[in-house]
């Protein structure tokens, strides 16, 4: 067998793979989120939606998107090759097992909160990332800028208005003034509409529930696949594990949907 | 001095490696709380073979928590609810008058059941027996002086191998994963300059045994070294997926 499948096909080796693309995707939820707060502007979505076409078309990004869509599914199979594989250590289950008293129970469910994740991530696709790129629903809106007045008015285009480029900026001026117009593709008013919904705003917050407790354990355990496990940087790799992965990252996201259900 | 106690055990009986098993429950009167939890066993089949029955056959040897044989599983915990001891060392006063005590071997497909509470380990011998030792040639003994070994490499080797085997790690854990003890083997001699020559060699060895024997993987859940008797810390694994990678990445095999 050649080294390198031989390494992988370990159990060390597909832990390794498991810490490796699940701190890929950890790196991919910081930019997610920084990226996303621009929802929270007052600027009728303009910062948001331009910055939605920066990220579906420029080629290192869409590079790297398409590493972590692999990333995203080759966590999750992984994942539950590996749980089939533990299982069949322990044919004969235990008539009491008493976890508790040893391990946090993020720990032993991993699988289950990935598995809300996964099925998430799906449903989530198909709300922004299916309608934007191939969806019918969401038209372009125009985005005209006072340049010397500082002042900003958004006018939503025809439901048939379409243009080749996801988005489109001229200059013009007349008597009244100076003015740079953008039409963009209006996602943030997606956004703003599924977010209406209770009930997917409720099923929104529930997962980041099932994100927090994920990376509460994931995160640390990465480390620990690693081989980092030291007194020196245990203390920091848990505060960040716990404060920021799993408190300020899935608060942050669950605030979005928050946010647009009681504007 | 305290109560006896009077107790409901309900124990794994299974006849061989074949039968299929079943609980049996059984009750203990008058056990002194400074009786172990194999005492308590030894009055119990002493009963069972007045009565003409078939004594529950349980794994001991040493009864003093150094050769790792006591392997049960008391109510959903290796060897109980102490931490830290063996099940040899846990004292029936670590129970309460009336309390039903569920008992059952070691489950994991590596470790069959031979009969009752007993468990075939010899998978770990086999790991060993891929890399956990180093070669030497005899000849005449070295000058101590001359292998200069810092303290704390020295007390954190001694940490690790004080492991006994008892395959508590692998009861322990969900996945039924022996990396604590199979870590535990690796780093006592990673650590001393006596396990240099091998090193590389040994960690790729025991890993590839430890996963041809079936034990599952390592989650990171803590669950082994929070109920190892000698408390082996995880940072044994941490290390042996250290080494594990590199030398995956720097040995020419
Ligand atoms: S690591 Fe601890 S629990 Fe595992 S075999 Fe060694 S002594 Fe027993
Ligand atoms: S009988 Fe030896 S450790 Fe318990």
């Amino acid at each position: 067998m050649n080294w390198v499948t031989k390494m992988f096909s370990s159990s060390l080796g597909q832990k390794f793979i498991m810490a490796l693309t699940g701190l890929f995707l950890c790196t991919f939820l910081v930019i997610h989120m920084i990226g996303n707060l621009q929802l929270f502007k007052s600027d009728f979505g303009l910062a948001f939606n331009t910055y939605a076409v920066f990220m579906t078309t420029f080629p290192l990004i869409k590079v790297v998107s398409y590493l972590l869509y692999a990333s995203v599914l080759f966590h999750a199979f992984k994942g539950f090759m590996l749980i089939a594989k533990n299982r069949k250590a322990r044919p004969v289950k235990y008539a009491v097992q008493d976890g508790a008293a040893n391990s946090h129970w993020t720990s032993r469910n991993m699988g289950i909160l990935g598995t809300i994740i996964l099925l998430f991530i799906v449903v989530h696709m198909k709300n922004f990332w299916y309608e934007y790129k191939f969806g019918h629903d969401v038209g372009y809106t125009a985005y005209i800028q006072d340049i010397h007045k500082d002042t900003l008015v958004s006018q939503a285009m025809e439901p048939t208005y379409t243009q080749v480029k996801k988005i489109e900026e001229v200059n013009y001026s007349n008597e009244s003034g100076q003015y740079h117009v953008t039409i963009v593709k209006d996602l943030y008013k997606e956004v703003a509409v599924e977010f209406k919904e209770w009930w997917l705003v409720a099923l929104y917050v529930l997962c980041m529930f099932a994100v927090a407790f994920h990376l509460y354990h994931g995160f640390q355990s990465a480390f620990q696949t690693f081989g980092i496990n030291h007194s020196k940087f245990n203390g920091l790799i848990k505060f960040i594990g716990i404060w920021f992965f799993s408190v300020i990252i899935p608060a942050s996201f669950a605030a979005m949907p928050l946010f647009f259900f009681f504007k | 001095m305290e109560k006896n106690l009077n107790l409901s055990l309900k124990v794994w009986r299974q006849k061989n490696a074949k039968d299929k098993g079943q609980f049996e429950t059984y009750k203990v009167n008058d056990i002194s709380t400074d009786m172990s939890f194999l005492e308590m066993f030894d009055v119990l089949n002493e009963r069972l073979i007045v009565d003409g029955k078939e004594p529950i056959a349980f794994d001991h040897d040493c009864r003093e928590g150094i050769c790792g044989m006591c392997s049960m599983f008391i109510n959903g915990r290796p060897h109980g609810p102490k931490q830290g001891v063996t099940t040899c060392q846990l004292h029936m006063r670590s129970f309460n008058d009336g309390d039903t005590i569920v008992v059952e071997p070691w489950r994991a497909s590596p470790f069959p059941v031979i009969k009752d509470l007993v468990v075939d380990r010899s998978a770990f011998d086999r790991i060993i027996s891929a890399g956990g030792f180093i070669s030497i040639n005899t000849g005449n003994a070295q000058d101590a002086n001359s292998l200069p070994i810092p303290k704390d490499d020295a007390d954190e080797s001694f940490a690790a191998a004080s492991c006994i085997g008892c395959g508590a790690c692998v009861a322990a854990c969900k996945n039924a994963s022996a990396m604590l003890f199979v870590s535990a083997k690796v780093s006592q001699l990673a650590l001393l300059p006596q396990g240099q020559p091998e090193r590389k060699q040994r960690v790729m060895e025991m890993v590839a045994q430890m996963d041809s024997e079936g034990f599952g993987s390592c989650t990171n859940t803590g669950a082994c070294s929070a109920e190892c008797p000698k408390e082996i810390s995880l940072t044994h694994i941490a290390r042996m997926n250290r080494d594990y990678i590199s030398a995956e990445l720097s040995s020419t095999k």
